[in-house]
Parts: C-alpha cells; sequence; structure tokens
C-alpha cells in the first residue's frame, strides 16, 4: 500500500518537474498573403516551422492592394498594438515603417548575406538596422509572342527602337491580314506606384539615373531622361493604345493573354498564367530582359519588385517571431517556395541549383536581370519616398498625355524633389 | 385614344430604360460571375460555358457565410439604433420649439461633413481605447458616425411637414410626448422611416473602411471586407469571377428587403390617413 | 394651419393664464421645451461619443508636424500647414474638380431621381419589384460597383466600348479611363449611376406622403401635368428634395472610392478627399493632411451653409 502511494507520488512530483520544464508554447501572428498559392505557401511554410519549435502560427488575412496593405500596417504600428508580429512588406516600404521594426542583423547568417542579392539588402538597411529579410523577389520583364516573331522573321529587341520597329511592323501586317485590334506594346501607364516602375526603367535604360542617387542627391533633370520619356509618349497611339495610361498590371495582361499584343511589359506572374491550360497564348510566349537606350550609358534595366518579411518593434514575442522570418528566408525554404509556386528566390545560389531551374526554365535568364535590377529609391528618401513617387508619377503622366515637354517638366521635377528632401538631407 | 395608346407606349419604355440602365452592370455581374480564367476578358452577352465554380469556391475558400451573417448584425443593429435615436429626436426637434433647436441640427450635420479618412485613426483610437477591436460591437459603434446625421435630418425633415392639428388633440387629452410620438406619429412615419432605414441599413452593410481597420481576424469580418481579400491566385490576378459571384450573392439579400419594406411602406400610408 | 382655440376650462396643465387666442400656453412649451431635451439627449451622446474624440483629434493634429511613423513627438506649428495648404496648386485644383464633380453628379442625380420617383409613384403592376431593381445601384458596394465600371470601360475588352463599336456610334475605342475629359465625365458617370437611388427613394417617400386629394383637385382645375408638379408637387416635396440634395452633396464632395479605383491619384481627376488621404496615408504627414481634411471640412459646410440659405432650407423650422 505504502509502495503504491510512494510511486504514484514520485510519478507526480516528475510530471510536475516536466511541466515546469516544457517551454511555453507562443502564437506568432504573421501577416502575409491572402491569396490562392502565396496563402498556402505561407502557411504550410510557418506551420512546418511551428511543428520544429513547438509553438503555434497564425495567419492574419490583409488586403492585397499594396496601399490598402500599408496603411492598415501603419494604423496598426501607429497604435503600437501586438496583434501582429511578423508582416510581409513591400521592397520600397523598409525605410517608411522603419522606426517601427526590430533589427535583424543577427538572424541572418554570414553565408546567406553575401547570397542575397546585394541590391536587396541594401534596399532594406536603414541607418545600420537591417530592418528586413528579402523574401523573394520581382523584376520587370519583357514578354513577347514567339509566333508573331516568327511569322515576321524578326529577332527578339534589343533596344527600345528596334522594339517600336518590330511592333509596327507587326501591328500593320495582322491590320492587312484583317486583325486591326492587335496592338504593338502595353505596360502599366495608369497614374500610381507601377508607373514609377515603367518610367524608372525607361530613365535607367537610357543612362538617366534613378531619380534620387544613392547620396541622396536629385539627379532627374538630365537630357537622357528626356530622351526616354520622349520616346515613351511617341509610344502612345502609335504602338500603344491611348487608354495604356489608364493600365495597370492587370488591364495590360488582360490585352497581351487574350493574344491582342506583341509585346508587354509585366512582372514575373504574368508567365504562369499567360500560360495557363485556358490561355489562348499558351506555349507563344518568350520572356527577355527589357530593352536598353541610346547613347554610351544605356544599359537593361528592370525595376526592382519583391517581398521581405520584417518583425513589429511591439511584438510580445520577438525572439520567436524573428526566428520564423529566418526560418521563411532560409534557402531551404525559399527553394520549396520557388519549386511549388515560382517565388523567385533573393539567394543566388539557388537559380543555379538545378532543381529549382528544372521547375523554372527562365531562372537562367532571370539571374543577369536580377544583376542589373534598378531599386527605386525608397531607402535614401526614407519617409518620403510616396511623395516623391507621387511627384515623379505626376510629372511623367502629365508629359506623357501631352501636358507640357518633357525637358521643361523634368527641371520643375528637379526643383520640386531638391525642396522635399531639404537639399540632399532627407 | 391613340394618344393615350401612345402616352401608355412612351411610359413603358421610360420604365424600360430605366431598368435597363440601373441593372445592366448587375446582368453584367452575373454573367461574369458564370465565368472562370481567360474567359473574363472576352465580351460576350452570355458566357459560352456557364459553372458555379466562383459560388462554390466563394464559400470554401472563406467563412463567407459567416461573413454575411457579420454584416446582417452590424447593419441591423447599427440602422436599429440610429432609427430609434433619431426618431426621438426628430419628434422634439420636429415637433416642440426650443432654444437651441436649429444649432443642434447644424452640429449634427457638421459630423458628416468630415472625410472618413480624417475620422478614421481618432476612431481607431476610441474603439481601442473601449475595448472594442476586433469585435462587431466596434463596427455598429463606428457604423454611427455615419448612419445617425442623415437618419435624423430625414426623420426630422419628414416629421416637420406633418400638420399640426395631429398633435393639438394628443395635448389637450393630456398625453404625454412619448404617448404622442408611438400612437400618432409613429404609424405615418412609414414611408419615412422606410426610406431612411433601407439607406442607413444598406451604408452599413456596404461600409468598407471601418470595417477593414477595426477588425483583424477572418471571423469578425463584414462581407466588403471579405470580398477585398478574396483569393486570386497572385497579389496582381484580380479573381474577377469570384468577386462579382460574391456581389451577387450580397446583393440578393438587400433586394429582398427592399421587396419586404414594400409591404409596409403602402400600410403606413393607409393606418394614418393625413388630411391636407 | 391655425392653432386650435382652447377653452379655458382644458387648460388643465396651464399654470399661467393662456390668452385665449393662443394655443396651448407659454408655459407648456417651456415645459415641453424641457422634455424636448430628454428627447434629443440620447441621440446626441451617441454622436458625442463616436464624434467628439475622432474629429478634435483632427483638428488638433492640423496644428501641428506630426508623422504618422512617430505620433507621439510633435511640436505645435500653428498655422504652417493651412498656409502650405492654400499654397498649392495640387490642393486648388483638387477643390475646382470637387466643385465640378459635386454640382454636375449632384443636379444629374437630381433631376434623374425626380423623373424616376415620379415614374415609380404611379400604380402600376410589379412596382415592388421595380423600386427593388432601380435600388440595385445603391446596394453594390461602391468599391466593387467601381472595379466593375473599370472593367466595363476597359478600352480593349470593355463591354462599353464594344457596344457603342457595335452601334456605329464610334469608329476606335475610346480611352475613358485615360483622358483628362473623358476620366471625368467616366468618373462623374459611375457616381450618377450609383447615387440615384437615394434621391430617387427619398424622393419617393415624400411623394408618397403627399395627399391624393391635391392631384384630384389638380385634375378639376384641367391643369396639365407639368403644370401640376412644379406650381404643386415640387414646392411640397420641397423640403425632403432638399434634405436629399443636402447630403448628396455632402456625399459628392468628400467622394473617394470611385475616383479612386477608378483613375488612381491621376491629378485630372484628384478630389479633395483624394488630396487628404494621399497625405494622411501615403505621405503619412499627419500635420498636413489633417489641416486638408479641416479645410475640406470647412469648405463643405460653407458650400452647406449657401445651399441652406439659397434653398431657404427650415433648421428652425418655424411655423410658415
Amino acid at each position: 500500500m505504502l509502495r503504491i502511494v510512494a510511486l504514484a507520488a514520485i510519478s507526480l512530483v516528475a510530471q510536475a518537474g516536466l511541466c515546469v520544464g516544457a517551454r511555453a508554447e507562443v502564437t506568432i501572428s504573421i501577416s502575409c498573403s491572402s491569396l490562392g498559392i502565396e496563402q498556402q505557401l505561407c502557411q504550410s511554410g510557418s506551420e512546418a516551422w511551428a511543428k520544429e519549435t513547438g509553438n503555434k502560427v497564425k495567419l492574419v488575412s490583409t488586403p492585397a492592394d499594396a496601399n490598402e496593405r500599408l496603411a492598415l500596417y501603419q494604423t496598426l504600428l501607429a497604435a503600437e498594438a501586438k496583434d501582429i508580429d511578423v508582416f510581409q512588406i513591400d521592397v520600397i516600404w523598409p525605410a517608411i515603417l522603419a522606426s517601427h521594426l526590430m533589427d535583424l542583423n543577427s538572424i541572418v547568417s554570414e553565408q546567406d548575406r553575401a547570397d542575397h542579392f546585394k541590391v536587396l539588402i541594401d534596399n532594406d538597411t536603414v541607418n545600420g538596422k537591417l530592418v528586413a529579410v528579402p523574401w523573394f523577389v520581382d523584376a520587370g520583364l519583357l514578354y513577347y509572342r514567339k509566333d508573331l516573331l516568327e511569322k515576321y522573321g524578326k529577332p527578339v529587341p534589343a533596344t527600345w527602337s528596334e522594339l517600336s520597329e518590330t511592333a509596327k511592323t507587326v501591328m500593320d501586317g495582322e491590320a492587312q491580314a484583317g486583325n486591326s485590334v492587335v496592338q504593338g506594346y502595353v505596360w502599366q501607364g495608369r497614374a500610381y506606384e507601377g508607373l514609377t516602375c515603367n518610367a524608372l526603367e525607361w530613365i535607367a535604360s537610357y543612362g538617366g539615373g534613378s531619380i534620387v542617387d544613392a547620396e541622396g542627391e536629385v539627379t532627374i533633370d538630365n537630357p537622357q531622361a528626356a530622351q526616354a520619356l520622349d520616346m515613351a509618349k511617341s509610344w502612345i497611339g502609335t504602338i500603344s493604345p491611348k487608354g495604356v495610361l489608364s493600365y495597370a498590371e492587370e488591364e495590360s495582361r488582360g490585352v497581351f493573354q487574350s493574344g491582342n499584343a506583341v509585346f508587354m511589359r509585366n512582372w514575373p506572374y504574368a508567365w504562369a498564367l499567360a500560360n495557363a491550360a485556358d490561355s489562348p497564348v499558351k506555349g507563344k510566349v518568350g520572356v527577355a530582359v527589357l530593352p536598353k537606350g541610346e547613347g554610351p550609358d544605356a544599359r537593361n534595366a528592370a525595376a526592382l519588385g519583391g517581398q521581405n518579411l520584417a518583425v513589429s518593434r511591439y511584438s510580445a514575442h520577438p525572439d520567436e517571431a524573428a526566428d520564423l522570418v529566418r526560418y521563411l528566408t532560409s534557402a531551404q525554404e525559399q527553394k520549396r517556395r520557388a519549386i511549388e509556386g515560382s517565388f523567385n528566390p533573393t539567394l543566388r545560389s539557388l537559380y543555379t541549383d538545378a532543381d529549382t531551374v528544372a521547375a523554372n526554365p527562365f531562372y537562367k535568364d532571370f539571374l543577369p536581370i536580377m544583376e542589373s535590377a534598378v531599386a527605386r529609391p525608397s531607402t535614401v528618401t526614407g519617409r518620403r519616398y510616396n511623395q516623391v513617387s507621387s511627384a515623379f508619377v505626376r510629372t511623367v503622366h502629365g508629359a506623357l498625355s501631352g501636358q507640357g515637354t518633357a525637358s521643361a517638366i523634368l527641371v520643375d521635377l528637379n526643383k520640386e524633389l531638391e525642396r522635399l528632401g531639404r537639399n540632399g538631407r532627407w | 385614344m391613340i394618344r393615350r395608346r401612345i402616352g401608355r407606349l412612351a411610359f413603358y419604355l421610360l420604365v424600360a430604360g430605366i431598368i435597363f440602365y440601373a441593372v445592366f452592370p448587375f446582368y453584367w455581374a452575373i454573367v461574369s460571375s458564370l465565368k472562370t480564367g481567360s474567359s473574363l476578358f472576352q465580351v460576350e452577352f452570355w458566357p459560352s460555358n456557364p459553372t458555379l465554380v466562383n459560388y462554390i469556391a466563394l464559400f470554401q475558400e472563406q467563412p463567407f457565410a459567416r461573413n454575411i451573417l457579420n454584416s446582417l448584425i452590424v447593419a441591423v443593429v447599427a440602422t436599429g439604433i440610429s432609427l430609434f435615436l433619431a426618431l426621438t429626436a426628430a419628434y422634439a426637434l420636429g415637433r416642440i420649439r426650443f432654444r437651441g433647436r436649429a444649432s443642434m441640427l447644424l452640429v449634427i450635420l457638421s459630423v458628416s461633413m468630415f472625410p472618413q479618412i480624417a475620422v478614421l485613426s481618432g476612431l481607431f483610437e476610441l474603439i481601442r481605447a473601449l475595448g472594442l477591436y476586433d469585435t462587431l460591437s466596434g463596427l455598429v459603434l463606428s457604423n454611427l458616425i455615419l448612419t445617425l446625421p442623415f437618419v435624423t435630418w430625414v426623420l426630422t425633415t419628414f416629421m416637420r411637414e406633418m400638420p399640426r392639428e395631429l398633435e393639438q388633440a394628443a395635448i389637450i387629452d393630456g398625453a404625454s410626448d412619448w404617448r404622442i410620438l408611438t400612437r400618432v406619429f409613429l404609424p405615418i412615419m412609414g414611408p419615412s422611416m422606410s426610406a431612411a432605414g433601407l439607406l442607413a441599413f444598406i451604408l452599413a452593410w456596404n461600409e468598407f473602411m471601418f470595417a477593414l481597420t477595426f477588425t483583424l481576424s477572418t471571423e469578425q469580418r463584414t462581407v466588403p471586407v471579405a470580398i477585398a481579400l478574396i483569393s486570386g491566385a497572385t497579389a496582381y490576378e484580380l479573381p474577377w469571377g469570384r468577386i462579382m459571384a460574391a456581389c451577387v450573392i450580397v446583393t440578393v439579400p438587400l433586394i429582398v428587403l427592399v421587396l419586404v419594406l414594400q409591404r409596409y411602406i403602402i400600410s403606413g400610408l393607409t393606418a394614418g390617413a393625413v388630411k391636407g | 394651419m391655425s392653432a386650435i382655440h382652447q377653452s379655458p376650462a382644458r387648460e388643465r396643465m396651464d399654470f399661467a393664464p393662456a390668452s385665449a387666442s393662443r394655443g396651448p400656453g407659454p408655459t407648456l412649451e417651456r415645459q415641453r421645451a424641457r422634455v424636448a431635451w430628454l428627447f434629443v439627449t440620447p441621440m446626441l451622446v451617441a454622436v458625442a461619443l463616436v464624434a467628439a474624440w475622432p474629429l478634435g483629434r483632427t483638428i488638433a493634429f492640423s496644428f501641428t508636424d506630426a508623422y504618422l511613423d512617430d505620433l507621439d513627438n510633435w511640436a505645435v506649428v500653428g498655422f504652417v500647414n493651412y498656409v502650405a495648404l492654400f499654397q498649392d496648386p495640387l490642393w486648388w485644383r483638387a477643390v475646382g474638380t470637387t466643385a465640378a464633380f459635386t454640382i454636375v453628379s449632384v443636379g444629374l442625380e437630381t433631376l434623374l431621381g425626380l423623373a424616376i420617383a415620379l415614374t415609380l409613384n404611379a400604380h402600376m403592376p410589379g412596382r415592388g419589384l421595380l423600386r427593388a431593381a432601380v435600388l440595385i445601384p445603391w446596394a453594390i458596394p461602391t468599391v466593387i460597383s467601381a472595379k466593375m465600371w473599370g472593367w466595363m470601360l476597359h478600352d480593349l475588352y470593355g463591354v462599353v466600348n464594344a457596344a457603342l463599336l457595335k452601334l456605329g456610334l464610334i469608329d476606335a475605342p475610346w480611352a475613358w479611363l485615360a483622358e483628362p475629359k473623358l476620366a471625368f465625365a467616366a468618373v462623374v458617370a459611375v457616381d450618377v449611376w450609383k447615387a440615384t437611388p437615394f434621391m430617387t427613394l427619398l424622393i419617393l417617400a415624400a411623394l408618397q406622403v403627399l395627399p391624393r386629394e391635391i392631384y384630384q383637385a389638380g385634375k378639376v382645375d384641367g391643369a396639365s401635368p407639368i403644370r401640376m408638379f412644379l406650381r404643386v408637387t415640387l414646392p411640397l416635396i420641397r423640403p425632403a428634395l432638399l434634405v436629399a440634395i443636402i447630403f448628396r452633396g455632402l456625399d459628392a464632395m468628400r467622394v473617394f472610392d470611385v475616383i479612386y479605383v477608378l483613375t488612381g491619384n491621376n491629378p485630372a481627376t484628384t478630389t479633395m478627399s483624394v488630396y487628404a488621404r494621399q497625405q494622411l496615408v501615403d505621405f503619412q504627414d499627419v500635420g498636413y493632411g489633417s489641416a486638408a481634411a479641416t479645410s475640406l471640412f470647412l469648405i463643405v459646410a460653407l458650400a452647406t451653409a449657401i445651399v441652406i440659405t439659397v434653398g431657404r432650407v427650415n433648421v428652425g423650422g418655424e411655423r410658415r
């Protein structure tokens, strides 16, 4: 009898000891995408981490629209809310949200730091703090109709003037054959952030800089930039429909995917959709780097896009949240996302990995495109980036719709940006 | 005779024109909701391969039924509270002469002059301070800022237009103001209460900005937010078919509500015949 | 509509002698005034609860240099934000666009609303269903209907251009949302489509409380329908009509969703509300954005005051 009681007592104490020794389970809230495959991958990745570390993960859905998402983030962070621990943030937001975010320098290993694209790490570093870790990357691409180029015996254009000529030839040829709906080149010309990307690509491809350089000096007023804008203006009404000034990504994709355009500028996401089972242009689409401009400084330039992961300074569990970020941005997880969802990794080594290339053949061409990617000046302009982008878009959109010559408006824009940046101090 | 016939014909043509103008986009929404994928980019007046996949996916991919319930609760409660508070206030503002009446009305009106974005963060702080963040009560409270001023003004205006005689008899009989309100005025306020109530209901039902900012978990979200968060394959792809299906589902109860209220409006008219 | 003559024997509630020719005496009015405050207080408390803090905070912030990323550190800067605002040509352009938008769309909505309400007021089979159909544009959430119209107005695969081309009314697709003038027209058209039911419903309610006798009297007099409408109906529904116009006007002056979804931050269609939101949210400039919002409020208040004065809206409700 006494032995039974003793045994019971010992096992009770032992269990209590186990309970005390066990780590408390923590729930981390993450706001990543709420859309389709992106959400599924985020969920499966986070849950794998949760299982590994014995914690719990909760996915919070936030709007897909970038502006609405930023507004929501800002409202929550300004109120120092603990509701979301890990935030997925756009590539242009690190400097805007920097004061609310934790320094993540310690969770990125030296090896990974060297492997991440430098342009992304620089983009995410604000005043020495690494406020976000790159998660996946996007760059502007030139989509073209392989079949139409073959039909008219034209190569993939290497410069913008070649693109114009080819587009015109194909458009005229198709019109003569009775198909006058075909447009030459569709892109994003609406007055929003997408136009900043498009216009930056034109200007940088002529060697006209990136609006504000890395030291904070405003460089937009130069002849190459004016040349680039004049060129874009010449497209409207000739190879691009007038409505292009109201197109965002989806509108231009709609035109291209229904077979009514020769060339399109868009992000990598359109590739999978163009080759979907019900797409009229399935199998007829090719992807290339965006053309160069003219002149000695001409280069290929693709605008940098993508998403990063950041941890809120107000999180109740900063260590666990940072660990989740470490896991999700690790090579193993990025590789899985590349294979299963075509999310372009931010680690250089994964572009030469046999498995990822097998799943995404255009990765071999993607590396040089990434090396030539141009980041928008969000980090150097800090909290004023949205104002810079807005002024830039307003000016460009105005020039494209015929309100003023490019060189004249660039002078005004330069002045405005200098005033905004308090002469380089930002 | 012929003139009458032409008159009738013209009248019915007018009616048909009105219906077309109001309903065509909704019809277009129905057509789009029965399509998927690339066929959405083609213009056709009836889908070549109609499919219900959007409707099914809508309920599978998120707790849409729950979202509809949330919207219903918020809209009904906010409208109910607004109608009640506005009716009592309208009685005083419309039938009783007292100092400060005009200024009060103007102050209430001025609440509706601020853009919604300006009150957003202040209201956010208020909601958090009251501990109502991520609850339906928080949404009901914030919708009041939109519905109360408008419903008050409408009911006050209609109340004022009622003839003086109505309450004189009741006052002479020594009835309290509450009795006067409920026995004399309430029965004949049918049309205005239905109109204001319906418009307020729709306002609360479709309210987006507050609902997006003051709730975070999927179970607490209302319909407009749920629709905005509907999955497409990627951040840029608009899941157009799904959105249109949601739009159709969400509009149908409102139409039903209107049909139900129709009978009430007519009965309200015959209840307290107003002499000119 | 004169006051009922009261006999002295019935002055139970009067504690002071009332003159025989007036109705309920002044003391009764005073008592009722106290009751009135009781009736009004719940509504006032509700409004004060939800509106006082947010509005007060906005106005207070407009005098500071607060930024959204650092909301605890701000300094009072007086009228600096307002001065900067009034020197910004983009702000004045937004004011002009808002004014044009409001006048045109509310004007169209009123006319259409009147026409449709008068039509729906007539007896006809399926009246209920018709009213439900007419309400549909208002019933669809704004964000969705704006996106829907954006889709329909697409220059290459939108149904509007497809129909116009087929009917031969235009020979090449029009870029509805790209060209400045067309964009403005498109935005107005969508808003009118959406908001006309609001006017229709309120005007219809007003029409339905009109006593039938006036129409009979009119018929006896042999007045034409137009005359009837202008001389009899319109003045009688004027109060409700003006309230509808005021509230539609308030909404139009603060319009955001339709403009933003259809045309983004296109300067040709930027309204005051879009401008204020851009400053507050996109640029995080809480001080300047609050000044813009407060200025919007002041301009709207001014416009409303003008409408109330010119329309002789009876805010005080004095007996006519």
